[in-house]
């Protein structure tokens, strides 16, 4: 009989390693198991394109390629425990799945504010059904209050504007997207939402959600009371990883891998997309996860390599996985575009082209050396700059 | 084979420019332009370059 490789999470890191593995000549069964009830999507336009129009299954699935076509997908059922050890993990449904192989797809869920107050009228955006809760919810003229602001937050709070609501940002940091855009660019970017007529409150956070049945407004730490008809909550993500609690794993942030994006310590288990937290020897070595688009499909390239090494299947990756990570943001006709990693050169921040105010090259420096680069606009630079950072090689 | 860009989705993002630099390109006005039957050698870049494409804006017919 065949190996069997089951992938927990059918989104987006799953559906590549699927794609992987059959390009890789694996011929075994591959199982998808998701908790969501759709095949893979794609989330960024969840809070772009998609949010400003609407929401539909059908526009933003993934193209499934005809090499995929025999996988089993398991939909809306998740994956509840796991025992690495024994290798099988269990579903929702009390089915028992052995595997010779598994792959951790999860993912992230939205934090959720643990404030006081009634729970209707409060959203995220991660999945289709959140988005579209949201879409329907913003009509023009309705009071958005959006709580954080990185890039989601930001995202939405773009989107309310253009649909009509009057929106408010209100979060923790000075500047909005401080981190890992810094203090001069996120107060320019500032300076275009308020532009568009957002309100910032910043250095804040929310003490509570007012209203009875529903959200009507919010109290917020300085005592400052605001009307709200909607509340949308931007403020980080949580990594899916509850159902590998009891095999002895480090998942205190995503799953922990080694260089290989093996799941650390054990063979035939890897880890691909926003729960992954591994090292980058482009960088300094130390396991982060990376929540970028461009991860699921650069993880499973290289996971797929040491999965099939360690079934017996084929060679180990030739080299460390060292990915360039990449990252693009749009708000109303602003392109934000992030290379490498800005939040390295924090402390060394230069404008190379351009001005903060217009179309702008910003550049994030360690020691001297380029380590990241953030465009907002000049689309036909991006080339140019993607290309100086993935020859430079960084030390630690 | 064919390449397919829905120009109504695409928004520029030039990631297709960086998996087939032979069949797509963003010109001097920040314009995507690309080659609409490459040469079936290409099909991987291809491939790839219709998988990293944000907006998933790119099919590939034949
Ligand atoms: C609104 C939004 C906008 C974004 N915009 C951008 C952007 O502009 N640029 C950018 O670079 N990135 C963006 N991202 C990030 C990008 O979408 C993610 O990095 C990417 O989706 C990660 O894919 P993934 O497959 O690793 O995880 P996910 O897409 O989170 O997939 C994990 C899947 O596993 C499922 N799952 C979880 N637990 C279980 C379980 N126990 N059993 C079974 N299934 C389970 C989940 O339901 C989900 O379907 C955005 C994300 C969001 C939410
Ligand atoms: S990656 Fe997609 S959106 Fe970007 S230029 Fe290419 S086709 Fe257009």
């Amino acid at each position: 009989m065949g190996q069997r490789i089951v992938i927990a999470g059918a989104s987006m890191g799953g559906l590549r390693a699927a794609e992987r593995l059959r390009a890789a000549g694996f011929t075994g069964e591959i199982v998808a198991v998701g908790d969501e009830p759709h095949l893979p999507y794609n989330r960024p336009p969840l809070s772009k394109e998609a949010l400003a129009s609407e929401v539909t299954h059908e526009a933003l699935a993934f193209r499934l390629r005809p090499a995929v076509a025999d996988v089993t997908w398991r939909l809306g059922v998740p994956v509840v425990s796991a025992d690495l050890a024994a290798r099988a993990v269990r579903l929702g449904d009390g089915t028992e799945l052995a595997y010779d192989g598994l792959v951790v797809a999860t993912g992230m869920r939205p934090r959720r504010l643990p404030v006081p107050g009634p729970a209707a009228g409060r959203h995220v955006v991660r999945t289709l059904e959140d988005a579209r809760a949201l879409r329907a919810a913003l009509r023009p003229g309705v009071n958005v209050l959006v709580i954080g602001a990185g890039f989601i937050g930001c995202e939405v709070a773009a989107t309310a504007r253009t649909l009509g609501a009057s929106v408010t940002v209100v979060a923790p940091e000075d500047v909005p997207m401080r981190r890992p855009l810094g203090r001069d660019l996120g107060a320019a970017l500032r300076r275009r939402h308020e532009g568009h007529g957002v309100a910032f409150l910043l250095g804040r956070t929310v003490r509570a959600f007012l209203g009875e049945e529903r959200v009507t407004g919010a109290e917020l730490s300085d005592g400052t009371r605001l009307d709200a008809d909607v509340v949308v909550e931007a403020v980080g993500s949580v990594a899916n990883t509850e159902w590998l609690e009891g095999n002895g794993l480090e998942l205190s942030d995503g799953v922990l891998c080694d260089e290989a994006l093996r799941v650390e310590g054990r063979p035939g288990v890897v880890a691909v997309g926003d729960v992954a937290r591994f090292p980058n020897p482009r960088y300094d070595g130390v396991p982060r996860r990376v929540e970028h688009w461009s991860i699921p499909t650069d993880t499973a390239k290289h996971a797929v390599v040491t999965l099939l090494a360690d079934l017996g299947l084929g060679d180990p990756p030739a080299g460390p996985f060292a990915p360039l990570p990449t990252f693009w943001s749009d708000q109303y006709d602003l392109r934000l575009q992030s290379f490498g990693a800005p939040v390295l050169g924090e402390d060394d921040i230069r404008v190379l082209e351009g001005d903060l105010d217009g179309e702008v090259v910003v550049g994030y420096h360690r020691d001297g050396e380029l380590v990241g680069v953030v465009l907002v606009g000049m689309a036909s630079a991006a080339a140019r700059y993607r290309a100086a950072l993935t020859r430079a090689s960084v030390a630690a | 084979m064919r390449v397919i860009v829905d120009m109504n989705i695409c928004k520029d993002h030039g990631q297709c420019v960086f998996a087939a630099p032979e069949v797509f390109q963003i010109n001097e006005n920040g314009k995507l332009v690309y080659v609409a039957e490459p040469d079936e050698s290409l099909r991987d870049a291809v491939e790839e370059a219709a998988d990293v494409c944000p907006l998933q804006a790119i099919t590939i017919e034949g």
